[in-house]
């Protein structure tokens, strides 16, 4: 089973530190990409993903807290994430660039910057 | 005094106020503002945002409502009613503190000497509890009102967190408008952009094409809203949107940086970006006078 490298930034003490964490997703027999992404106040976690062109993904998108929105307008997609569901949402990154997803359901005072990035590179 | 006079005060308590008229599809500076029998004019405030702390963005984050207030108060020639674009507080998750923070702007705008006041919720003010504190303190999250024959339409996007107004609402929207000719002079006062000026910063509504689509039966309508804390002008079709500025901070043009963020407070231009706005309607003709004003005198 191939090992997708993914990037994760954790949040700690009372700010949020840049420290990029590596972290993996797998690939399912069907060549897919997987990555899980948790969603709670304020943050997308990992919140900047790095996929390859190409190659299917499927994201299972969860919510830690409340109602939040998950939309990536660069491939057309947006789905409702609601605590004790898995959404997933299919695509295929075909173009090569970094992409901004954010919350698009009001969630509190940093909403506005709850987003993150999925970066699409050549296989 | 004459009307002239009046302009000439209101610029000079706007500091760098720039008049804006709107005609049609036509936006242009400058001009001489003509009272006719059949115009009156009223005051749009906005993105208040009562109860934000944040230093670096608006140290005087106490004090600016109080100076808006105190700049229409100071006004000779007083608006006919003013109206709140939404965003009166700054959203938490605290209900006590929410309303805490509603009955303090409650009591600050209490001071303004024009007594007619509509409101309307932003999505800091209703989104976390569907409108429910917003409605015990302002009264309904959507309604009409008639001033003088134009037809004022309070739109509610913003008590459903996905931003939509929700097909209930239109049905309602519908109704209003048969009541109407289609040569009727309509304002609609909302919150956020019906169109999508900027999907990506939250700057649109989810169902505003089909709300544009029902208003565009219409002949003569303008809307006016807030959300985007800064002065904006778009037609969609033949209707105009205008957006006004903050009374809190100020924002980025749309798309001019990779992502949305906050004007900081510059010390040296304190209150830029920041202000109110006079709307001149003249009924006859369907036209609409702004006039941008800034809350320090000078």
């Amino acid at each position: 089973m191939k090992q997708l490298v993914i990037f994760l930034i954790v949040a700690t003490g009372g700010y949020q530190q840049q420290s990029v964490v590596r972290s993996t997703a797998h690939e399912t027999r069907n060549n897919e990409q997987v990555i899980r992404i948790s969603a709670s106040t304020f943050e997308f976690n990992p919140r900047e993903i790095t996929v390859r062109k190409g190659v299917p993904v499927v994201l299972e998108l969860t919510s830690q807290d409340r109602h939040h929105g998950f939309k990536l307008s660069a491939f057309e997609l947006r789905v409702d994430i609601k605590p004790g569901a898995v959404e997933k949402v299919r695509f295929v990154p075909d173009k090569i660039g970094n992409f901004i997803f954010l919350c698009d359901v009001f969630c509190g005072d940093g909403h506005e910057e709850m987003s993150g990035t999925i970066k699409v590179v050549e296989q | 005094m004459n009307d002239l006079m009046n302009r000439r005060d209101l610029l000079k308590l706007g500091g760098m106020g720039v008049a804006v008229f709107v005609s049609g599809t036509k936006v242009r500076a400058g001009g001489t503002r003509q009272k006719m029998n059949d115009s009156f004019y009223f005051v749009q405030l906005s993105d208040t945002h009562w109860g934000f702390n944040g230093p670096t963005i608006n140290p005087d984050s106490q004090g600016t409502l109080k100076k808006a207030v105190a700049a229409v108060n100071a006004l000779d020639d007083q608006p006919d009613f003013i109206v709140f674009t939404g965003d009166l507080t700054q959203t938490t998750d605290d209900p006590k503190i929410r309303r805490d923070r509603m009955a303090e702007f409650r009591d600050i705008v209490s001071q303004l000497k024009v007594k007619t006041v509509r409101f309307m919720a932003g999505e800091h003010d209703a989104s976390l509890d569907r409108g429910e504190a917003y409605q015990e303190f302002f009264g309904d999250l959507h309604y009409t009102f008639d001033h003088k024959g134009v037809h004022f339409i309070v739109l509610d996007n913003v008590s459903d967190p996905m931003a939509a107004v929700g097909e209930k609402q239109l049905q309602w929207l519908r109704a209003d408008l048969k009541q109407l000719n289609t040569d009727a002079r309509i304002v609609v006062l909302t919150h956020r952009p019906l169109f999508d000026l900027a999907p990506d910063w939250d700057w649109a509504t989810r169902d505003g094409a089909a709300v544009i689509e029902v208003l565009l039966q219409h002949q003569n309508v303008t809307v006016l809203y807030g959300h985007i804390h800064q002065e904006h002008h778009h037609m969609t079709g033949h209707i105009a949107h205008h957006a006004a500025k903050s009374l809190m901070w100020a924002l980025p043009e749309p798309g001019s940086v990779p992502k949305k963020a906050q004007i900081p407070w510059n010390a040296t231009e304190p209150y830029k970006g920041l202000g109110f706005r006079n709307v001149e309607a003249r009924v006859r003709q369907a036209r609409y006078e702004i006039e941008e004003l800034s809350i320090l005198k000078g």
